[in-house]
């Protein structure tokens, strides 16, 4: 009983730490789906933010240089994406490619230039890497039975990013559901006309939407590189990118849906790495092959049985074009 | 005074005429695979060996990094064509190709590390990894306060299955009692490069009471090494002396010269002493072992250390025998 809910207490600790780059991305693409940009370069925008965020990092020691470094560098991808469809109505999946291909080749090949380490960055230590926050009285009560190991493992000891993964989904509930903003980003992604009918301009309106998203995705890409990491690594975002967004779909682009679609994404991981190997009483040994398609089958088992319709923003993927 | 400079300048472009004629005519290729040169650990022996190589004989070689499996053919055989005397594979996946293109250029000799290709003009090399690994699980076994011990492997195949298999017949040779935990990263090459899934496994075994980890994964040791800093517990390197990397939490290296196996592949090529057939390198031949040098020698006490030497000289005389992985 006791080892049992220690691994639980262990397993809520890891999705934790596996959700926070899928739930910041997730949300980049909830704010550019909403303003009805299709956004598949998110997997391109994090993997560009941690190649930033960590050559700042390496060259100046600072990890708060390398945030800022991951957050301009996303953010300029996304504004390449807006300028090709929305300014000039180009397609949206085509431009969310190239930006994906684009960063998948620039970054190992800058890092291979600048500091001739097969395209990975040095590594990373001390101040220009975020670290664990411990909170107050954590290694005291982490002997308390129950209350103790939830506090200890859970609550406290996480990245700064983690904490602030966590707070970006009410804040972001607040902003599209509560605001001005959030009511203008609604209906310029259901119905473009309306609101240019009311004088609002739809490009300017996706403009700052696509921002909302480089940032988003440049704090998850600089988590990636300088926090979970020590240094960027070729493709080191690993599809978490694609993943994000189909935790969107399945959240059907509201924010907290998402998030638990994120947290069970991440914990099908926790639970793949950590029952490998273990004897469960009355199974056995169940064999690795089995627990790495785990995650894959609960998500298509979940997708196909239990989300029911997914019905995406309806201007989502159409470039506005005024007069037709 | 003019004609002194006239001659030096002969002797000079002789040099230089004579080195680069010698370059031209050996050639020697090497295509590393998925996990890169850089990878700290199995790749990067192999590049060091190479660059050795060229430091001693001042022969340039060409190389290749295979990025997805479908390049390593394509690279080998681009290697033979252009000219290459010899084409080293590194890893046993690049073996179907090499064995394909090597039957393609009879006349150009080949050699695959950690395979083993039947052909006249390839040399096979293989380590006997579980020795090696046998020495690393007892210096774990040793050092762990917990009796609890933890292995994580790259790709999910037999050769891997053999360093775990190694590792825990050590660990139990210290202590019957050890418990020893196994992961592997993945079933595909990508396992090989994912310092993120490395680091969770890593924290998973730490949280299951784990306080030494040996990690026989290429670049996925990154993430393992650092989690084992980030966590305050222990690892061990594979394939390179990897100790520098974590000074005071790298408990030691499971030596793979793969180095020592590129380097003698080159020249062996140049001196046309090149040599086909399979090369089984163990403990014995020097071909693995445990790594101590200043980075680790304030984790290693003298009573440890003459333990582990003690069963070095064991397996080699044969009073060890260590079983490995016998398959399924």
């Amino acid at each position: 009983m006791e080892e049992f809910f220690t691994m639980i207490v262990l397993i809520a600790d890891a999705t934790l730490r596996v959700s926070t780059p899928l739930i910041l991305a997730a949300l980049a693409g909830l704010y550019a789906e909403r303003s009805g940009v299709v956004d598949i370069a998110l997997e391109g925008k994090l993997l560009g933010a941690a190649f930033a965020a960590a050559t700042v990092a390496a060259v100046t020691h600072s990890a708060w240089l390398g945030l800022a470094a991951g957050i301009t560098f996303a953010v300029a991808l996304a504004m390449i994406h807006a300028y090709a469809c929305v300014t000039h109505k180009g397609d949206q999946v085509v431009s969310g490619m190239a930006i994906n291909i684009l960063v998948a080749g620039l970054g190992p090949t800058l890092a291979l230039a600048w500091f001739r380490q097969g395209g990975q960055t040095p590594r990373v230590e001390g101040g220009a890497r975020f670290h664990p926050w411990s909170w107050p009285g954590a290694e005291a009560v982490a002997d308390i039975p129950v209350i103790g190991p939830i506090y200890f493992e859970i609550i406290s000891g996480h990245n700064m990013f983690v904490y602030i993964a966590v707070l970006c989904v009410p804040l972001t509930a607040w902003v599209i559901y509560k605001t001005r903003f959030g009511l203008r980003l609604r209906a310029v992604g259901e119905s473009p006309e309306a609101v240019d009918t009311a004088g609002i301009s739809v490009d300017w309106m996706r403009y700052q939407a696509l921002i909302v998203t480089g940032i988003l995705c440049g704090i998850g890409g600089t988590y990636l590189s300088i926090a979970q990491n020590a240094g960027f690594l070729r493709n080191m975002s690993a599809g978490q990118g694609f993943i994000a967004l189909a935790a969107l779909i399945f959240g059907k682009w509201r924010p907290w849906p998402t998030m638990f679609a994120c947290f069970l994404f991440a914990f099908t991981d926790a639970v793949q790495t950590r029952l490998q190997g273990v004897d469960i009483p009355g199974i056995g040994i169940i064999p690795v092959q089995f627990i790495q398609a785990l995650p894959f089958a609960l998500t298509v088992i979940l997708l196909a049985g239990f989300v029911g319709k997914a019905v995406a923003p309806r201007a989502s993927g159409i470039p506005y074009i005024k007069e037709r | 005074m003019k004609r002194l400079m006239l001659s030096g300048l002969a002797a000079v472009s002789l040099a230089v005429a004579v080195s680069s004629a010698n370059a031209a005519d050996f050639s020697p290729a090497i295509v590393f695979d998925m996990g890169g040169k850089f990878d700290k650990s199995f790749n990067q022996a192999a590049f060091d060996g190479a660059e050795r190589f060229k430091m001693e004989s001042g022969v340039a070689y060409r190389e290749f990094e295979v990025t997805s499996p479908t390049q390593r053919e394509q690279a080998i055989r681009r290697m033979a064509k252009d000219g290459a005397n010899i084409v080293v594979g590194i890893g046993f996946a690049q073996a179907p190709a090499i064995e394909k293109v090597a039957k393609e250029f009879p006349d150009t000799s080949f050699a695959i590390i950690d395979a083993v290709v039947d052909l006249p003009n390839v040399r096979s090399i293989v380590f006997k990894e579980h020795e090696g690994s046998f020495l690393v699980g007892m210096a774990a076994a040793l050092a762990s306060k917990t009796g609890k011990v933890g292995f994580v492997g790259g790709m999910d195949i037999p050769l891997i299955r053999n360093f775990a298999a190694g590792y825990a017949e050590g660990a139990k040779y210290v202590n019957p009692d050890v418990e020893v935990f196994q992961n592997m990263t993945g079933t595909t090459p990508a396992a090989w490069n994912d310092p993120g899934k490395g680091a969770e496994l890593a924290r998973s075994q730490f949280g299951r009471g784990a306080d030494v980890i040996y990690a026989a994964a290429g670049g996925t040791g990154v993430g393992v090494y650092q989690a084992a800093v980030d966590g305050g517990k222990l690892a061990i390197g594979v394939d390179s002396n990897q100790n520098y990397l974590h000074p005071g939490t790298m408990l030691t290296s499971m030596l793979k010269r793969v180095d020592v196996a590129v380097e003698n592949a080159f020249k062996d090529a140049k001196g046309s002493m090149f040599t086909a057939g399979i090369q089984s390198l163990g403990v014995a031949e020097g071909g693995v072992g445990w790594a101590l040098d200043e980075h680790n020698r304030s984790l290693i006490t003298p009573a440890m250390e003459a333990r582990i030497e003690q069963a070095r000289k064991d397996i080699v005389s044969g009073k060890i025998k260590v079983n490995g992985y016998k398959g399924s």
